[in-house]
Order: structure tokens, then C-alpha cells, then sequence
């Protein structure tokens, strides 16, 4: 697969990872931005996959993004800049919509909460807070 | 095997002390262990005789209910509605209805109540003359009403005045004749008379004391055309409500030779059993062992107790003669009430009859307010009159009987005249008795909150029944409760999550005040320390998303909700515009003011949904739902809605939903007023208000009410002189029928109304509280609402008006916004890294000629929907 290789590399190993530097402020998005501004990535499959632009990221809010073997992940970024993937399919109801969830924090650990009904997972863990018995998978990522 | 047969109980009359009687025969569990049997004159089950007034300002009789739905069915109670007892056979032990059914008893309760005195003045059964004791009573001076213009109501007492009120509220000029020098002549003091006298002169009712009927004239029809009064003047009325006092129904009792008392009232011992022992009577129709025939409530109540109890006993139960409590000797016949809007109360000895007693009295006829002590000697409080302003009630009650804290002329001064604060619930012993109805002292109440780990005045209530009565002393009981919560070291966190330790409605007033537009600043500098710097949560972020859009002109934020910061704070509904479903389509609404359409528009919908295989619905609401659009076609969808003249229906927001109506007028044989008009001019100025929750309206062209408004937050029904506003209706799981705010409006007026109205409820009511539960929980209720928003008692209408103009004024199209700006419509993918894949799981089913969801998606894992060099293309872009 190919990614953009601008910038410099930060190697990663646990879910919630990222430290970054450049553009932590607003939601503010443009064209600039996105061709320019850093690359989020998701470990998948062996490799990184690419997903979108970090500007393509509202903090408090995430996107849906294919993986190169079609499953689908949720990606979010917090007010801190810091980055987070888990599993789309919401294991409550079955449908693809994590993505489309509230984030917040409690303790200093950042959740999202289903859009449908209103679970929290830990985004760190996937961990579901309102029910030990469920989780949705984590993935590590990047931003470079 | 031979069964012991069960005793029969029958109990005769249906009434508020006759449903008691059942409640305290079920909690006893008597009605497991023996027939019930109900003989109820009226065509309905027992309903709240102290409240039938408020028939008037829009409670039905169905509200005013004291019967639980199933109460009879559960405790196996047989109620005969609509057949009377007409006779009673004491040696044969039975009782014969009107229907002729003849029931045997082992056990007797008469609970008959009894009949309005109607004086025997000539002309007195004339068309136009009525009673004021039922349902019945009410729908029958209502239908009269319409065709007249001056009513009397004969007699100035508690009742007199209730009904002088309704006359006036439906329109009549109304007149009080009382034979007493004074009104409430067996309340209040003659100082007291003269102050409410006053008052209810002010509001325009013409009061004649010291004379009584002499005459009723009737016109050859038989309808009453005026009333001739013993000091030779006369009124010109056209209906006359008789209002003179009841008596007791004690004629059952006569006939079957029991004993009644000189002046009526079947006589019975402390256990309220007649000298039959088989034979109880409770309530109105008994004569006590005092020898006094209550005609309250509460005392009757209290019977009811005393009798179930003495029932239990001999049927082997725990109560009985012996039992703590078993006997009436007595009772509290204290009284607070709302007269015409006018706060009286009296309590204890309020007339000073004991010897040697002393008045302290306060009086300012200016303001109409009296206030007067009754003390004895050694400044034992005996009783008093409060009329005008009776909020020390609550207090001074339970208090009789004990030497008051504080000086009794610091109690009657107002405050700010020399008064100390005034006495608190605190001051009061743990033996006094803080409700009245239902006998609660107050070391009870503290007992529910210390023992019973009670924290809410709700919760109280539950486990107590203080202040589910009458309701006076409710504030009394919030005090109390509050009091002993922070003495328990328990604090009440009101906050609106683990983020904000303020209300919505305060953090509200943060914004509003100190100009705050952003989540971040509200949060990092009023959050909770720990949460400070953090992300909020899923119930904090679309809450203050929802004020700033509130107040978006007086902010200077941005009015489209899905601007900067704003963006990443609304509900997923909010973000995308539509309405999320199961499967994770969405659904989407067209606003369709007031349910008006043309064809051309209909067409167009119908064409949208089968060209995107949406499933269509009708709503509630009197619009069009579509369902099953993937996100990745809402802009798509919405271009041809937006072109053919549709907006957004704000079916995602906690915001204005619709505003239903009746075709009216225009069309409808009955219509008084053009609902349709008004229900669109509504819908159109409030589309778009964001709200602590959604708000729904209806206007119904008239009274038959095909909108169904009372069932709105705000509704509106014509009359021949305008619009009457009803608000803080709800369907859904707790039903409210809206409460009547202001009558008779011209249009201008309705629309300044709801104005004030919405805005005060988007300025004060806690995240997700309809209207109802809002209006439920404020302090001083519908009162207090219409206090701020039509008397305008907190000087805010101008703001409020000023804040909906500016919402109206900056009001534009989401869905037009969107589609104009590419930047807004970036979100509208099912995925960032390939906008063109449509998200697999989202599949149809046929079913009924339309589609559903394909749920059997959702179970498995993710389905692969492109390779991977496909996939790899859409990143690179």
C-alpha cells in the first residue's frame, strides 16, 4: 500500500498514542489543510493504512474509515490533538455507527458514547463502561 | 367441604370519603377476606369534590378522578355506579338499590355525604337555578352559561365564593348575596370579611351581605329573569347558583329507624358506628361523638380510618377498638384555600370563642391583606385568620396549641415592618402536624429522609402521603425535607452531570450573562474542578449546544448549529440534519406548517421516496416521515427537497417540531377561527427554536378540539372572541392535558404570549424537561408562569420578547445553509477514506410494498464492499 511519507515518523504501540505538535487548535478546516497538515494511519493487517488527513478530524467528534479489508473503524480526535481508533459496529445494536457517537472524558480517560443507546466505550481499551461484559476492538494509530 | 361464607360489606355512596373507606379497607387486606359491594348515585366513580372547580380551568372529570385505573378490579371491589340505595331492612340485613337489586350485609357503611340547602324562596325551581356540588352540576351551569349574561350565586361562604368565581371566569356579571354581615362567615373574622370583601369587590363581582333571596321571578317560560331580596331591591340575573350550606343525606338512616341528630347526621359513637352495630356512617352524613357534623375533608377522612379499622378488628384483623388511634373524637376543621385568586386560611379557634382569649390583628386594606392571632393568656396560640396573604399557614397551624417561639405581633407583621425572618419549619415541635389531610407530623416527614433514606420532596410524598391532599403545605414540607437532608450531611447533587455541577437553566445564565459562546470556556471555567480541560460528555455537550443556539443573536455565535466548535457538541441527529435509525439509515422530515400541503408538494415527497426507496410514514404531527436514507444521500435527497420549497422539519432537534390544526374555519361547519392560519404563522416564527426539549403546538378552530392542543406544549383553541393559550400539555408515557394560561386573545396578544412563554421555559427548565414535567416542578407552578409571563411580576417579558425576535429574525434554512457551502457538506459520507463507497450494512427488505430494514446485516461481521487497490485510489485523494 502506499501512504504519503511527508514529516516525521512517530512509532507507535498502544491504542491511544499520539502526541501531536502541529495544529491542536480549532475545528477549522480547509483545503489547505487537508493536502498539506499531517496523515492519521491505523495499524491494519500488518501494516498502516492511511485513513484521512488530521484535519479531516473535529476534536470531540469522529469519522467512519474503510480498512483494506473492508472493516469498518471509528476514528476521533480529543481536544488534546491525541488520537483514537475502535471498531464501528456498535456490538448493542449491530449497526455501523460508533463513528457518529458524542466523545467525552471522565477521570481523564476519553469514551465514546453510541449514538444509538448511549453506551460509553473506553477509547483506550474499547472497553464498554456501562457494561463489563462487552468491548469493541482497539487499533493503534498514527499520525505522521 | 363446606367453605365459611365470606362477610359482606356494602358501602353506600361513592363519594371522596367512600373511596377512602375502600383505599383503608385494601391496605388492611379486609378485601381479601370479604365482599365489597359500592352503591354510587353518580354516573362516575369517586373524583376530588374539593377541586371540582378547577373543572373550570380546564381540568376534565376524568383528571379530577380519585379512583386509580384498576384499583376496583384488583381488590375484587364491586361498584354499582348510577344505582342509589333506596331502602334499608336492618332485621333482615339488606339493602335494595333503585335497580332493585337487594344485597345482603353483615357490615353497613353509609357514606351518603350530603345535598346542597337550597332555601325555600318562591321560584326557587325555576329553568336557570342550580346546585354547585357535582360533576353533573358543572356541565349543566356550563351548557346555561352560554345563554346568559348576570348570574347570583346565593350564599358567601367557602363554596359561594368558588362558584361566584367560576360565573365570573365564564364570562357573567356576577353577584354574591350572603345572609351573614360578612363573606366566610364560619371562617373569618369580621375584619377578615371586610378584607376579602374588598378583594373580591376589586375584581368586579357585586356583593350584597346582610340580606338574603326573597323571591326568584320567572318568565313565562319558566326561566329565571331576576331575584327579589328582603331589603326590597332586586337583581336581574338570569341563573342562580344556591350555595347556602349542605346538609346531611341522613334520610336512608331515618327511614330504617335509626337515630339522627336535631339538625340532621346519623348519630355514631367514637368507632363511627351507629347503634347498630352492624351499621357504620363516615363523612358529611355522621353526626361524631362531639355531636358535630363535619363538612370537610379531612375529618371525614379520618373517619374513614377509624371505620375501616374497627372492621378489620371484628372481621380479625389488626386494628379494632383497641388499636392505637381507633376513635374520632374530633377534628382539625382548619382550612386554607385559593378563593377567586385571594390566599385565606383559618385555623384552631380563628373566631376567638375560648375565654379569656386575645387578638392580635395586622390589617392593610390597601393591599387586602388581614391577619389575625387568637392567643391566650399565658401566649398559647389558639388559632387565626390569615386572608390575603396566608403563606405563614403552613407554619402557624401545626403550631397551635404551643407557645410560638416569637411574639404573636411579630408573626402577624409583614416583613420588612420590625418582623424577624419569618418562623421556619425548623421552629416547629416533631409532634406537630405539618399535613392535615392525611395526619403527618412532622417527625414523620424527618423519619422518611433519615429512615427511609428519602431525598426528594416526590419521595416524601410517596412515603408519607404529606401534601398529596390539598397541597397546602407542601411548601412547609420542601422546607422541612431540605432542612433535615442537609442536616443528614446528604447533599442533593443537582448538576447536570459528572462535568457541571450546575443546572441547565445556570448554566444558561453563565452564558447569557457573561457572553460565553463556547463549550470549552463554559466548561473550563465553570465546570467541575476534575472535569475542567476535559472533553465534557455525551450529556453536557448537545445541552449547552442547545443553549448556544438559544441564544445565538444575543451571543453573537453563529445561528448554524454545525458551525466551528458547535459542531463537534451536537447529538449525531443534530450533526447530520436526520434522524437516526436502528440500522444506522437515517430518516427525514419536511416541515409541512400547520399539516397544509399541495398536491405539486406531495408529488414531490412521493417522487423523492421512490426514487431513493425511502419508506414512507404519516406522522403524529401531521407530516411525512422517509426512511432508510444512507447518510452518503441526505445531501442528495435534501437538493430536490430544497429546490421544490421544502426547509428542514427539525425532527432531529430538541427543538420546535410542528404545530398541528384542525382544517377550521375555512372549511369546518363549527370552526370559529382560521386554526390553518394560525397554526402556519406559529409554526413558521418558532421553526428552528432550540429548547431544553422538543415542543410541539396545535390549534384547534374550536372547542371540539380536532388538533388535539391540550395535548401540546403550547395549544391554542378558538372561541367566538379570540384564542384561549393552554400550556404544559404532553402525550406520550405521562399524559398532561394543558393548563389554561390566558383566554380570549386577540392574535397579537396569543403570539406575545407563547413568545414569553417558550422563552421562559428555554431560559428555565432542566436538560430533556418537556414543558409539563417543567411547569410541574417549578415553585409556585402555572400560577407563577403566568405571574412572569402575563403579569409580568419578574419584569423579564421585554427580554423574553427581545430574545424571540432575535431568534426570529436570524432564523434561516439548515438544509439550505448546508447545501450551499461544500465545506458543510464534507460530513455527508458513509466513509472519509472513500466518499463514493455506500456503507454495506445498510440494506433493504421488501415488506408491504415499501422496504425495511435488512437486520440480518447487522449481526455479522463487516462485509468487504471494494478491493484493496480501489480502496487505496480513494485515500490518495
Amino acid at each position: 500500500m502506499t501512504t504519503a511519507t511527508t514529516g516525521t515518523r512517530t512509532e507507535v504501540t498502544t491504542a491511544a498514542t499520539t502526541e501531536v505538535t502541529t495544529r491542536t487548535g480549532t475545528a477549522a478546516v480547509s483545503g489547505e489543510d487537508r493536502t498539506a497538515g499531517s496523515r492519521v494511519e491505523v495499524r491494519a493487517g500488518g501494516g498502516w493504512a492511511a485513513v484521512c488527513g488530521l484535519s479531516d478530524l473535529v476534536p470531540g467528534r469522529g469519522v467512519a474509515a474503510l480498512l483494506p479489508d473492508g472493516r469498518q473503524i471509528a476514528v476521533f480526535r480529543d481536544r488534546a490533538g491525541r488520537t483514537y481508533a475502535v471498531g464501528n459496529r456498535d456490538p448493542f445494536t449491530g449497526a455501523r455507527v460508533l463513528s457518529r457517537g458524542l466523545l467525552g472524558s471522565a477521570g481523564g480517560r476519553a469514551f465514546v458514547a453510541s449514538p444509538l443507546l448511549k453506551q460509553r466505550f473506553d477509547l483506550a481499551t474499547g472497553r464498554c463502561l456501562d457494561d463489563e461484559a462487552v468491548s469493541v476492538p482497539v487499533y493503534a494509530v498514527r499520525t505522521r | 367441604m363446606p367453605r365459611t361464607p365470606r362477610p359482606t360489606i356494602v358501602l353506600v355512596g361513592h363519594g371522596m370519603v367512600g373511596q377512602r373507606f375502600l383505599e383503608e379497607l385494601a391496605s388492611r387486606e379486609v378485601t381479601g377476606r370479604a365482599r365489597v359491594v359500592v352503591l354510587c348515585e353518580e354516573p362516575r366513580p369517586a373524583y376530588d369534590r374539593v377541586q371540582l372547580t378547577s373543572y373550570f380551568s380546564g381540568r376534565t372529570p376524568e383528571e379530577l378522578s380519585l379512583v386509580d385505573e384498576g384499583f376496583m378490579e384488583r381488590h375484587g371491589i364491586e361498584l354499582r355506579l348510577g344505582d342509589p340505595a333506596v331502602a334499608i331492612d336492618r332485621e333482615a340485613r339488606t339493602v335494595t338499590s333503585r335497580a332493585g337489586l337487594e344485597i345482603g350485609y353483615d357490615t353497613l357503611v353509609l357514606a351518603t355525604g350530603s345535598y346542597p340547602f337550597v332555601p325555600p324562596v318562591p321560584g326557587s325551581d325555576g329553568t336557570g337555578c342550580f346546585v354547585y356540588r357535582t360533576v353533573e352540576d358543572l356541565l349543566a351551569i356550563e351548557e346555561y352559561a352560554g345563554r346568559s349574561r348576570v348570574g347570583t350565586v346565593v350564599g358567601g361562604g367557602l363554596l359561594g365564593l368558588e362558584a361566584a368565581g367560576a360565573l365570573s371566569g365564564l364570562g357573567l356579571e356576577t353577584h354574591i348575596v350572603e345572609f351573614n354581615p360578612r363573606l366566610m362567615a364560619l371562617q373569618v373574622d369580621e375584619g377578615g370579611g371586610a378584607a376579602l370583601r374588598r378583594t373580591v369587590e376589586g375584581m368586579g363581582l357585586t356583593v350584597h351581605t346582610g340580606v338574603g333571596g326573597k323571591e326568584i321571578t320567572t318568565g313565562p317560560d319558566g326561566a329565571v329573569t331576576g331575584m327579589a331580596l328582603s331589603d326590597g331591591s332586586a337583581i336581574a340575573t338570569d341563573l342562580v347558583v344556591f350555595s347556602a350550606g349542605v346538609r346531611p343525606r341522613d334520610e336512608l338512616a331515618r327511614d330504617c329507624g335509626l337515630e339522627v341528630g336535631e339538625r340532621g347526621g346519623i348519630v355514631v359513637d367514637e368507632h363511627c358506628r351507629t347503634a347498630d352495630a352492624a351499621v357504620y356512617a363516615v363523612g358529611e352524613c355522621a353526626r361524631t361523638a362531639d355531636g358535630m357534623v363535619y363538612g370537610l375533608v379531612a375529618p371525614g377522612y379520618e373517619m374513614a380510618r377509624v371505620a375501616a379499622g374497627a372492621i378489620d378488628g371484628e372481621l380479625g384483623g389488626a386494628g379494632g377498638a383497641g388499636s392505637p388511634g381507633a376513635s374520632f373524637t374530633g377534628a382539625d376543621t382548619s382550612t386554607k384555600l385559593k378563593l377567586l385568586g385571594v390566599d385565606v386560611a383559618s385555623f384552631g379557634d380563628a373566631l376567638g370563642r375560648t375565654e379569656g382569649c386575645l387578638d392580635v390583628v395586622y390589617s392593610d386594606s390597601r393591599a387586602g391583606v388581614y391577619r389575625k392571632l387568637v392567643v391566650a393568656a399565658d401566649g398559647t396560640l389558639l388559632g387565626g385568620v390569615l386572608v390575603g396573604d396566608a403563606e405563614a399557614y403552613g407554619t402557624l397551624r401545626p403550631l397551635t396549641g404551643s407557645v410560638p417561639p416569637v411574639a404573636p405581633e411579630q408573626l402577624v407583621l409583614p416583613a420588612g415592618a420590625g418582623a424577624p425572618a419569618a418562623l421556619g419549619p425548623s421552629a416547629l415541635p416533631d409532634d406537630a402536624v405539618v399535613c392535615s389531610c392525611h395526619n403527618v407530623t412532622k417527625g414523620t416527614v424527618r423519619a422518611a429522609v433519615t429512615d427511609h433514606a428519602c431525598t426528594t420532596v416526590p419521595e416524601v410524598k410517596k412515603c408519607t402521603k404529606a401534601g398529596t391532599g390539598c397541597g397546602s403545605c407542601v411548601k412547609v414540607l420542601t422546607a422541612l425535607v431540605n432542612d433535615e437532608l442537609e442536616a443528614s450531611g446528604v447533599t442533593v447533587d443537582k448538576g447536570l452531570c459528572g462535568c457541571f455541577a450546575h443546572t441547565r437553566g445556570e448554566l444558561y445564565e453563565i452564558a447569557r450573562t457573561r457572553r460565553l459562546s463556547t463549550f470549552a470556556e463554559l466548561l473550563d471555567g465553570h465546570g467541575r474542578e476534575e472535569a475542567r480541560g476535559g472533553e465534557g460528555c455525551e450529556v453536557c455537550k448537545p445541552a449547552v449546544a442547545s443553549i448556544i443556539a438559544s441564544l445565538a443573536p444575543v451571543l453573537g455565535a453563529s445561528g448554524y448549529v454545525l458551525d466551528g466548535e458547535q459542531a463537534a457538541l451536537q447529538d449525531t441527529n443534530d450533526h447530520h440534519l436526520a434522524n437516526l435509525q436502528r440500522n444506522g439509515s437515517y430518516s427525514v422530515v419536511p416541515r409541512v406548517p400547520g399539516g397544509e400541503i399541495s398536491p405539486e408538494k406531495l408529488i414531490v415527497i412521493g417522487e423523492v421516496a421512490r426514487d431513493f426507496g425511502l419508506y414512507t410514514k404519516i406522522t403524529g404531527g401531521q407530516r411525512i416521515d422517509l426512511f432508510g436514507a444512507r447518510v452518503d444521500q441526505l445531501p442528495a435527497i435534501w437538493a430536490r427537497l430544497v429546490e421544490a420549497g421544502f426547509e428542514s422539519g427539525h425532527a432531529y432537534g430538541k427543538a420546535l417540531r410542528t404545530v398541528k390544526s384542525c382544517v377550521g374555519q375555512t372549511w369546518c361547519r363549527y370552526g370559529v377561527q382560521d386554526s390553518v392560519r394560525m397554526a402556519i404563522d406559529l409554526e413558521l416564527r418558532y421553526r428552528g427554536l432550540r429548547a431544553p426539549h422538543k415542543l410541539k403546538g396545535a390549534v384547534s378552530g374550536c372547542q371540539r378540539e380536532c388538533a388535539e392542543a391540550r395535548g401540546k406544549d403550547f395549544g391554542v383553541i378558538a372561541t367566538a372572541n379570540g384564542w384561549n393559550l393552554y400550556v404544559g400539555g404532553n402525550g406520550g408515557a405521562t399524559p398532561r392535558h394543558a393548563d389554561l394560561l390566558a383566554k380570549d386573545l386577540s392574535d397579537a396578544e396569543l403570539v406575545r404570549l407563547i413568545d414569553r412563554f417558550l422563552m421562559f421555559y428555554v431560559r428555565t427548565a432542566d436538560r430533556l424537561e418537556r414543558t409539563a414535567a417543567w411547569l410541574e416542578r417549578i415553585e409556585g407552578g402555572l400560577d407563577h408562569v403566568r405571574d412572569v409571563v402575563v403579569h409580568d411580576s419578574l419584569g423579564l417579558c421585554a427580554e423574553l420578547e427581545e430574545l424571540m425576535a432575535g431568534h426570529v429574525a436570524n432564523y434561516r434554512d439548515e438544509w439550505a445553509a448546508t447545501l450551499e457551502d461544500p465545506e458543510r457538506l464534507r460530513r455527508f459520507v458513509s466513509f472519509v477514506n472513500a466518499p463514493d463507497a455506500p456503507d454495506p450494512s445498510v440494506r433493504f427488505v421488501a415488506e408491504r410494498e415499501q422496504v425495511r430494514p435488512d437486520l440480518t446485516l447487522l449481526s455479522g461481521p463487516d462485509i468487504p464492499v471494494r478491493t484493496l487497490e480501489a480502496l487505496e485510489g480513494s485515500t490518495a485523494r
